[in-house]
C-alpha cells in the first residue's frame, strides 16, 4: 500500500472505561454472509458480524466503505431507495430474519430507530417532535404522551434545558440541542436499537461531548450502534469496533484490541491516521 | 512642482463601454416598455370600468338600503328614448313600468296613449350577477377538482412511483398537456363530458374541462412543492416507524401546502380568465334562473352558466358596438379584474399563514 511521505501517527487514547464489561453480553443482532447491492454495484461484500446486545458498537472506515450502509440495512432503511437488494446472507435480530417474508419494515422500525447524520427534528414544537411516534402508533392519551415527553427528554438529558418551553419549535434549539431532541424522539418509542450515523459530526466538541455522555447512559437501556468518522469517539464510546473497507468487514474486536492491538495491517494503518 | 499625477483610472472610450451602456439602456427600456404597457391596459379598464360600477349604486327601500344595479341585476336590454323632451335611458323592466305608467296616465286624463319611440341595445342594462356566480362556481369547482386530482398524483409520482422510463414518459406527457392550446380542452370537454357523458352544456363539464386545463401546472408545481420538502423529515419519520402515508399526512404534505397554493393561484387566474374551454361545455350566453334556482339538488351540477369571461366575449363581438354596449364591455372587464385579484389574494394571504406556520 503506498502510504504519505512521513505519515503522521498517533495513539488514541483508549479510556479504562471502554474495557469489556464483565459478564459475557448476549449476542441480539446477527448478521450472516451478507451481500448487497445498490443496483448493479456491490456496496457490501461477504459482511459476517456479531453484535451484542446493550453494548455500544461502533462501526469505522473511510468514506463509502459500507459502514452506513450496514448500518441502514438493520432498519432497512435503505427499502426506501430504488434498486437497493440484499443478494445474499442475512441479519437476524432475536433470531428473526429481518429481511424474511414476514417481516414488515415498519415495526421493524418501531424497534430498531435510527438518529441521523444531519440532525432532523421535525419542524414542529419539542412536545410534538417526541410525540410523533406516539402519535402514529395511535396514541393520544394525554397524560401518558406528557409522561413520555419527560421521561424522554430526561433520558436525553434535554429536560432542564428545554422544560420551560416544550410548545415553542424544535428548530429553535442550538445544533447539539436539536440533536439530542432527536435522540430523545427515537427512544420516546422504546426501540431495543438505536442506530447512530455519524451523530456528532455536525456538532461542537462540547455538543459533542454531550452526546457521548448520553450514549454511556443509554446502552444501559439500549443497543447502541454508531457510524463514525472519529476515531477518539469509537475508542471513547464504544464496546467493540467494526473496522471497514471497500465494502468488506476487515476486523471485528473489543474496542482496545482495535486500537492498541489490531492484528491486521489495514486496520492498524487507518486506526494510526496513516490513511483514510 | 512635480509633474502633475497622471490618474490610471480615468475613463477610457472603448468598442466594450459603448456596448455596455447600449445593452444597459436596451433591457432598462425592454423593463419600461413592459410596464408601460401593463399599466395601459390596467389604466384604461379601470378608468373607463370603474364608471359603471361606481354609478350602479342606488339606494333601496329594504335592508341594505342601498344596492349596485351592475353588479347584483341580470342583464337587460337598454330602451333609449325621449319622452316629454327628455332623453331617458332604461333597462327593460324600468321601462315597462314606466311605459305603463305613462299609460294609464294619459287614460285617467282622457288623452291617448303615448308613442314611444325606442333604440334597444342588448345586454346593455341591468348587471352581470348571474356571470359573478357562473364564475365563483366555475372556479371553485374546478379548482377542487384540479388540486385533488393534481395533489394526488403528484405524492405518487413524488412519493410513491419507482422512478424509470414509465415514470419518465407521465412526466412528459403530463408537462406536454400544459402546452395544449385551451380551444383543444374545449373541443375535448365538448365530446368526452359534453356528448359522451351526455352531462351537456353544465356546471360539471365546465368543472371536469377546467380541471383538466390546469392540472399540469398544479401537479408540475405541487411536485416541485414536495421536493422541497428535505428529505430528512421523511426518513426521520419512516425511523419511527411511521407508514408512507402517515409521513407524507402528517410530515411532508403540511410543509408542501403553500407551494403547492401559489401554484394554484395561477390556476385560479387561469381558470377564471379562460373562454375557450368553457363556450362548449358550460356557459349560455345568457339565462335568467341563477343556478341555485333548481327543483332537484342533483340538477345544480347539470345546468349551464354565465360566466364574465364569455360575457365580455359575447358583448363584445356578438352584438352591435355602441357607446352602450362599451360599458358593460368595460364594467365587466373592471369586475373580473378585481375578482380575479380577490382570489388571487385570499389564497396569498392563506399561503403566508401556512408558510410563517410551518417554517423549516
Amino acid at each position: 500500500m503506498e502510504t504519505p511521505a512521513a505519515p503522521a501517527t498517533f495513539k488514541v487514547n483508549v479510556p479504562a472505561s471502554s474495557a469489556p464489561r464483565n459478564g459475557v453480553a448476549d449476542t441480539l443482532i446477527d448478521i450472516h454472509n451478507l451481500d448487497f447491492f445498490y443496483g448493479a454495484k456491490q456496496a457490501l461484500f461477504d459482511v459476517n458480524l456479531k453484535l451484542d446486545d446493550k453494548r455500544v458498537t461502533a462501526f469505522i472506515g473511510p468514506s463509502g466503505c459500507g459502514k452506513s450502509t450496514l448500518l441502514r440495512c438493520l432498519n432497512r432503511m435503505n427499502d426506501l431507495i430504488d434498486g437497493t437488494s440484499v443478494k445474499r446472507g442475512s441479519i437476524k435480530i432475536r433470531n428473526v430474519d429481518i429481511y424474511g417474508k414476514n417481516v414488515d419494515a415498519i415495526e421493524l422500525r418501531k424497534r430498531v430507530g435510527m438518529v441521523f447524520q444531519k440532525s432532523n427534528p421535525f419542524p414542529k414544537s419539542i412536545y410534538e417532535n417526541i410525540t410523533y411516534g406516539l402519535r402514529i402508533q395511535g396514541q393520544t392519551n394525554k397524560a401518558r404522551l406528557d409522561e413520555v415527553v419527560e421521561k424522554s427528554l430526561r433520558g436525553a438529558a434535554l429536560w432542564d434545558e428545554v422544560k420551560d418551553r416544550l410548545h415553542e419549535s424544535g428548530l429553535g434549539l442550538s445544533g447539539g440541542q436539536q440533536q439530542r431532541l432527536c435522540i430523545a424522539r427515537t427512544i420516546a418509542v422504546e426501540p431495543e436499537v438505536i442506530l447512530m450515523d455519524e451523530p456528532c459530526s455536525a456538532l461542537d466538541p462540547i455538543a459533542t461531548a454531550k452526546v457521548e455522555e448520553l450514549i454511556h447512559e443509554l446502552k444501559k437501556q439500549f443497543t447502541i450502534i454508531i457510524v463514525t468518522h472519529s476515531m477518539q469517539q469509537a475508542a471513547r464510546c464504544s464496546d467493540k469496533t467494526a473496522f471497514f473497507y471497500m465494502g468488506k468487514l476487515i476486523e471485528y474486536a473489543d474496542t482496545r484490541t482495535i486500537f492498541m492491538n489490531p492484528s491486521n495491517p489495514q486496520t492498524e494503518a487507518y486506526v494510526s491516521g496513516r490513511f483514510g | 512642482m512635480s509633474d502633475p499625477v497622471v490618474n490610471p483610472f480615468a475613463h477610457k472610450a472603448s468598442r466594450g463601454r459603448t456596448l455596455e451602456k447600449l445593452t444597459f439602456w436596451v433591457f432598462r427600456l425592454a423593463t419600461y416598455l413592459v410596464l408601460f404597457c401593463g399599466l395601459f391596459v390596467f389604466g384604461d379598464i379601470i378608468l373607463k370600468g370603474s364608471g359603471t360600477v361606481l354609478n350602479a349604486f342606488k339606494t333601496t327601500d329594504t335592508f341594505p338600503y342601498v344596492t349596485n344595479t351592475f353588479l347584483f341585476e341580470a342583464p337587460e336590454s337598454l330602451y333609449v328614448f325621449t319622452h316629454n323632451g327628455k332623453k331617458l335611458e332604461m333597462g327593460d323592466k324600468e321601462f315597462r313600468a314606466y311605459r305603463e305608467a305613462a299609460e294609464s296616465q294619459a287614460k285617467a286624463q282622457g288623452k291617448p296613449a303615448p308613442k314611444f319611440a325606442t333604440e334597444s341595445y342588448v345586454y346593455s342594462a341591468g348587471g352581470i350577477w348571474p356571470c359573478i356566480v357562473g364564475t365563483v362556481l366555475l372556479v371553485v369547482g374546478s379548482m377542487t377538482i384540479a388540486l385533488f386530482l393534481g395533489v394526488s398524483s403528484a405524492i405518487y409520482l413524488n412519493e410513491y412511483a419507482k422512478d424509470g422510463p414509465v415514470v419518465r414518459f407521465i412526466r412528459l406527457a403530463i408537462l406536454n398537456l400544459a402546452g395544449v392550446p385551451s380551444i383543444v380542452f374545449g373541443l375535448f370537454g365538448l365530446g368526452m363530458f359534453v356528448l359522451f357523458f351526455n352531462w351537456n352544456v353544465s356546471l360539471i363539464a365546465g368543472w371536469f374541462t377546467l380541471a383538466f386545463m390546469v392540472l399540469p401546472v398544479v401537479i408540475t408545481a405541487s411536485e416541485e412543492a414536495l421536493k422541497a420538502v428535505p428529505k430528512g423529515f421523511r426518513e426521520g419519520s419512516l425511523a419511527l416507524g411511521a407508514t408512507k402515508w402517515q409521513t407524507i399526512r402528517s410530515n411532508v404534505l403540511p410543509y408542501a401546502l403553500p407551494g403547492i397554493l401559489t401554484s394554484s393561484i395561477l390556476g385560479i387566474a387561469r381558470v377564471a380568465g379562460e373562454t375557450a374551454p368553457i363556450m362548449f361545455t358550460a356557459a349560455y350566453v345568457v339565462r335568467d334562473k341563477l343556478p341555485w334556482d333548481v327543483e332537484k339538488v342533483g340538477d345544480f351540477f347539470f345546468q349551464g352558466v354565465m360566466a364574465l369571461p364569455y360575457h365580455i366575449y359575447v358583448v363584445s363581438s356578438k352584438i352591435p358596438q355602441n357607446d352602450y354596449t362599451e360599458r358593460v364591455q368595460y364594467g365587466t372587464a373592471f369586475v373580473f379584474l378585481g375578482i380575479v385579484a380577490l382570489i388571487a389574494m385570499t389564497s396569498i394571504v392563506l399561503r403566508n399563514k401556512l408558510r410563517s406556520r410551518y417554517k423549516w
